[in-house]
């Protein structure tokens, strides 16, 4: 069962259980709805920008305890962030979960506990989902305000 | 079949014969594989017959005079034999294929392309695969015609009083699972192929779960096209079936226009071959046939009655242990003379990713996903499945197996 221990660490299961920045925000700077189409899996995610910082950011929707567990960490981490910061922290996560970069708990936070899911390539989509949105969201975000003003 | 039918399958025996299933894997004393929807393995002489020919007769077919060319013609068209004896078709009707797939295709475009108008209906259930669904949205989206999704009943089965009360003049083809991957449902598709018929509409059954479980009398069902594919049924992947009545192929262009499948070419134009090469171009998956034919040989002498039979009580106890696992929900129909051995289940508080997840660290192997059906999961109002399919091979212990493992994951994730 080593195997298993690895890929759902006590505090991913915590977070699957006990989901944090569970939800939507009324009024949302940004709003991306992303789907897995191999599991179905989906995922709302919503940030309010202000001053070019995330002060809130919210993740919905349903799938398994990895996907559940990644988008808990991600609102945990990424609510507080500057766009730019909060794009770096993506493109960690990204890295680590390809198997390229050692994850760095300073950077991810509990997130740094989904390290062990780089070595099950079927449910590293799972783990990317809401963190992609976020990059999706962020783009879509600039893109808005360029054109808006 | 003779008294073939009176004797239980011995699945240990037949499980024997499959060399995967007893090699051993890492974490697991064994594999207990319950994924057979989805492909099933292959035994021994299937991959001998598939090894013989490029080690013994590998050549093109249909074209060389030497003798190993005709030896690969002889015994890729034996391939053809073999399969449509299985299904009890005439072996002119018996075309070839990538996939099961590929063959709805050919008869979406050879066919639906050019015959169907604005106005026009098809006419498929909302227990389709995919594979019978997105290819007549596609020619429907090309010719104006309307795709129909007949509904179910509450306990998993097509709704018929539905199915004939949406039947009409507009319909010009009826599409078809015989037994669903997802519910495990068998469809009764010989009254469906006739009423069909009475309004003057064309068939296609996809029999992909069906002709490697049970008893399937091509003949009998008259549909007007049946479509299968070979690595379900013991056989390879990269091969599938189209069996046709012979009277619709001569009438249809080709699909796919290349070698093999023309009588003459001229700078002005082409004629066809013959039936079943007309739609067969180029050159063909001629070990896969060599294989498959092995494969249909295989299973008809263990004989479709005995491997449904063995299927039944694997059913049986399929349902049974998932009863005894508080939380599950079985989806699909109770009774075993309604269904295959094909079982969707979810289990509460535990997502079926998680659920395959945990099984593959015992050693069970099954399915978690939408099956390729997502026009059915938005009508259960489930966003996936998990899916324990089982095959002749197929033990009692492997049930076991499922059973313990399940309670295993509930107590892992904490489940209510």
């Amino acid at each position: 069962m080593g195997g298993l221990d690895d890929l759902y660490q006590q505090l991913i299961l915590d977070h699957y259980r006990n989901r944090r920045g569970r939800g939507r925000i009324e009024g949302a700077s940004a709003s991306v709805h992303e789907h897995n189409p191999v599991c179905g899996d989906e995922c709302y995610l919503d940030i309010l920008v202000e001053d070019d910082r995330i002060t809130d950011i919210r993740a919905d929707g349903d799938g398994c305890s990895i996907s559940q567990a990644a988008a808990s960490m991600l609102t945990e981490v990424a609510r507080g962030k500057d766009l730019e910061s909060a794009l770096d922290l993506v493109e960690h996560f990204r890295l680590v979960m390809h198997g390229d970069v050692v994850p760095d708990e300073d950077i991810l936070g509990d997130a740094v506990a989904l390290g062990g899911v780089a070595k099950y390539p079927v449910r590293v989509k799972c783990a990317l989902l809401s963190w992609l949105a976020l990059r999706e969201c962020i783009a879509g975000y600039r893109e808005a305000t360029a054109t808006g003003g | 079949m003779g008294d073939s039918t009176h004797t239980a399958l011995d699945a240990r025996a037949i499980r024997a014969e499959f060399p995967i299933l007893s090699s051993p894997r890492p974490g697991a004393d064994g594999v207990h594989y319950l994924d057979s929807a989805a492909t099933s393995q292959k035994p021994e002489r299937v991959l001998d017959a598939m090894d013989a020919y490029y080690r013994e007769t590998n050549a093109n077919v249909h074209r060389g005079v030497y003798e190993m060319a005709a030896e690969a013609t002889q015994r890729f068209e034996a391939g053809r034999d073999a399969v449509a004896r299985l299904v009890n078709h005439p072996r002119e009707g018996t075309i070839f294929t990538k996939n099961a797939t590929e063959a709805i295709n050919l008869v979406a475009w050879a066919w639906g392309v050019r015959e169907l108008r604005e106005g026009d209906e098809v006419l498929v259930t909302m227990m389709e695969h995919h594979s019978n669904t997105v290819p007549w949205q596609i020619v429907a989206g090309i010719t104006g015609a309307t795709v129909r999704f007949c509904p179910l009943t509450p306990e998993g089965d097509l709704d018929m009083d539905a199915l004939r009360a949406m039947l009409g003049d507009r319909t010009r083809m009826v599409a078809v699972v015989h037994v669903s991957n997802t519910l495990g449902t068998i469809n009764p598709v010989e009254e469906i192929v006739s009423m069909a018929h009475d309004v003057g509409a064309l068939t296609m059954v996809d029999a992909t779960q069906s002709v490697p479980h049970m008893p399937v009398d091509a003949t009998a069902i008259g549909s007007d096209f049946l479509a299968f594919t070979g690595h379900k049924m013991c056989g390879p992947t990269g091969i599938g079936v189209l069996a046709a009545q012979p009277g619709r192929l001569e009438d249809m262009e080709p699909f796919l226009g290349g070698g093999e499948m023309i009588s003459d070419v001229t700078t002005e134009g082409s004629t066809w071959n013959d039936i079943p090469w007309k739609f067969e171009a180029g050159t063909p998956p001629i070990a896969e046939a060599v294989g498959l034919g092995e494969a249909a040989r295989f299973l008809g002498e263990i004989g479709p009655e005995r491997i449904r039979s063995h299927e039944m009580a694997i059913a049986q106890q399929m349902l049974d242990a998932l009863d005894d696992i508080p939380g599950v929900t079985v989806l699909g129909p109770r009774d075993i003379a309604r269904r295959g051995a094909s079982v969707s289940f979810t289990l509460d508080g535990v997502h079926p990713h998680d659920i395959g997840q945990f099984l593959d660290s015992r050693g069970v192997c099954v399915r978690a996903g939408h099956h390729c059906t997502k026009p059915l999961m938005r009508h259960l109002g489930v966003q996936s499945t998990a899916r324990a399919s089982a095959y002749l091979y197929t033990t009692d212990e492997d049930i076991t197996a499922l059973h313990d493992a399940l309670a295993g994951c509930r107590a892992w994730f904490g489940a209510p």
